[in-house]
């Protein structure tokens, strides 16, 4: 990904993830994330990760963020009213913000470029899948028992009380 | 510069195709309809006393009409995803076409040219993703019309694409086990093989009940009859674009139709054989009697592009009898066939086609 395109889709990016944070009206924040998650899935491709973000497109824009869609708009929820700026809420706000920014400085400074090129097929379905399927194994296995206890979860949650 | 006009070429190529077979699948729906309903049809418009059966009045007189109405939008609405919708629920389907392989590969001059607009080797993922984000369209439609009858299409719309897109990736889940990539065009390819020498591996031989589970969940992708219900006109008017007119209607209607399409050349390409001739390969036919007749790269290409093209016409043609066959499920019929019906029979056969392969191939290679 050349420096010019990296740092316009960046921009885009940064805008539309705070577009998330600031607009009122609660469907245009959602769609602001459902475009902020496709630019990062560009991102994705740049870095030669494409079934990375087909996936994040796949579960997060196509799945995730249609369920909150559904949600705001069954709570019919209007226009939000900012709430009243704390002196204590900017105050926090602000504090956060610096320990952020010093931490992605911090990290920035430990960065080193790759040293080689990455091999051929990296990124692939079968390069990850055999990633996934020896090295991490047993977290992958144990990431799907925890996806089927939310399920189980949800399911108890929503039984009506018999 | 010469690989990006290519490149430029085959994309234009498979849009235009899916335009026209989309068209062809409008004139089905009026001309057909009326066949099964015992009428006679669109036959008013003509040019100079022409009609030609129809086709003056559903491919170019609706076409005009549609762009030429005016565009209303009512008060009330949020204009901007008013007018984001449509366009939303329209380019993820047609930029899904990029990864269709519509032929095999044609030579010309040193070049062997790959009959397929985009070489992604995760092509099935990437359709995937791109009808995921079709959802938007339909969601943000009915909300932003101001209109409850919108917002009730929009909700129906977004739990039934949702519900069926998970049986429709279980489905795909077995091809791609008995293919073994993700690859389109490799999926295409693979159905060359002959079964002891005569029969054409195609892909609904060995996945038939993938075929059948993404065929229901690719028509209710479609919201089609008889899964329409977010744009049941009985109960909702028209759903979620209720409050589109003109040629913002035009991109709604024009996107389910081109997603009856997509699941056209799907089914094709991943269950019968794509644009596979049987017995044809690169240098013609062979017979499986023994009978060969050579054929020149381009004459090859042709018939596989044609054959790619009828089984796409056929299959449209399928969708279109099937709506005007079957009546409206109700929401809960809807629901209960998704998610009790389509999807442990997914999850079943995804695990007897890991069994077979597994077993076929012997004890760990």
């Amino acid at each position: 990904m050349s420096p010019l395109i990296f740092l316009l889709l960046a921009a885009l990016t940064v805008a539309s993830a705070l577009t998330v944070v600031v607009h009122k009206n609660p469907v245009h924040s959602a769609c602001a994330l459902v475009l902020t998650l496709c630019l990062l899935a560009v991102f994705f491709v740049g870095l030669d990760a494409q079934l990375v973000a087909l996936l994040q497109v796949i579960v997060y824009a196509g799945a995730i963020v249609v369920l909150f869609l559904f949600v705001i708009m069954l709570l019919n929820l209007q226009v939000e009213t900012r709430a009243m700026a704390g002196a204590l809420l900017v105050g926090s706000a602000a504090a956060g913000g610096v320990a952020l920014a010093a931490l992605i400085f911090a990290a920035l400074g430990r960065t080193v470029a790759p040293a080689a090129a990455v091999p051929a097929g990296f990124g692939e379905t079968a390069a990850l899948a055999r990633q996934l399927f020896t090295a991490y194994l047993l977290p992958f296995e144990l990431t799907s028992v925890l996806l089927l206890v939310a399920i189980v979860g949800a399911v108890a949650l929503a039984r009506k009380p018999t | 510069m010469a690989d990006a006009a290519i490149t430029a070429a085959k994309a234009l190529f498979i849009i235009l195709l899916v335009v026209q077979v989309m068209g062809l699948g409008v004139f089905f729906e009026r001309k057909v309809s009326a066949l099964i309903q015992d009428r006679i049809g669109a036959n008013r418009a003509a040019i100079l006393g022409f009609a030609g059966l129809g086709l003056v009045n559903t491919l170019i007189a609706d076409p005009v009409k549609f762009l030429l109405k005016e565009d209303v939008v009512p008060a009330g609405t949020d204009r901007v995803l008013h007018f984001l919708a449509p366009v939303l629920s329209l380019v993820p389907v047609l930029v899904t076409f990029a990864v269709v392989p519509f032929g095999d590969v044609l030579e010309v001059g040193s070049r062997t040219i790959n009959l397929q607009a985009a070489d992604l080797n995760v092509g099935i993922l990437y359709i995937l993703a791109m009808v995921s984000l079709a959802v938007y369209g339909v969601v943000l439609g009915g909300w932003a019309s101001n209109n409850r009858w919108s917002l009730l299409g929009g909700i129906r719309g977004s739990a039934q694409m949702i519900s069926y897109e998970i049986a429709m990736g279980l489905a795909l889940v077995g091809v791609v086990l008995a293919y073994g990539t993700l690859d389109l065009q490799a999926m295409a390819r693979a159905q060359g093989h002959l079964l002891w020498g005569w029969l054409p591996a195609w892909g609904i031989l060995y996945q038939p009940v993938a075929f059948l589970i993404f065929m229901t969940a690719g028509v209710a992708e479609s919201k089609r009859i008889p899964f329409d219900l977010p744009e049941a006109e009985s109960e909702l008017v028209s759903g979620y674009f209720t409050e589109y007119s003109g040629p913002k209607h035009l991109m709604f209607m024009m996107s389910d139709f081109v997603e009856v399409v997509l699941v056209a050349c799907l089914v094709t390409t991943l269950f019968f054989g794509g644009w596979q001739v049987p017995y044809l390969v690169r240098d013609g036919f062979h017979l499986p009697w023994g009978a060969a007749l050579a054929l020149p790269s381009w004459a090859v290409a042709l018939l596989q592009v044609t054959s790619f093209a009828l089984k796409l016409v056929f299959f449209t043609w399928l969708q279109i009898v099937i709506r005007w066959t079957l009546p409206r499920f109700r929401y809960d019929q809807l629901m209960r066939l998704g998610w009790q019906g389509l999807l442990p029979l997914g999850l079943a056969n995804v695990v007897v086609s890991a069994l077979v392969i597994v077993l076929a191939a012997g004890p760990a290679a």
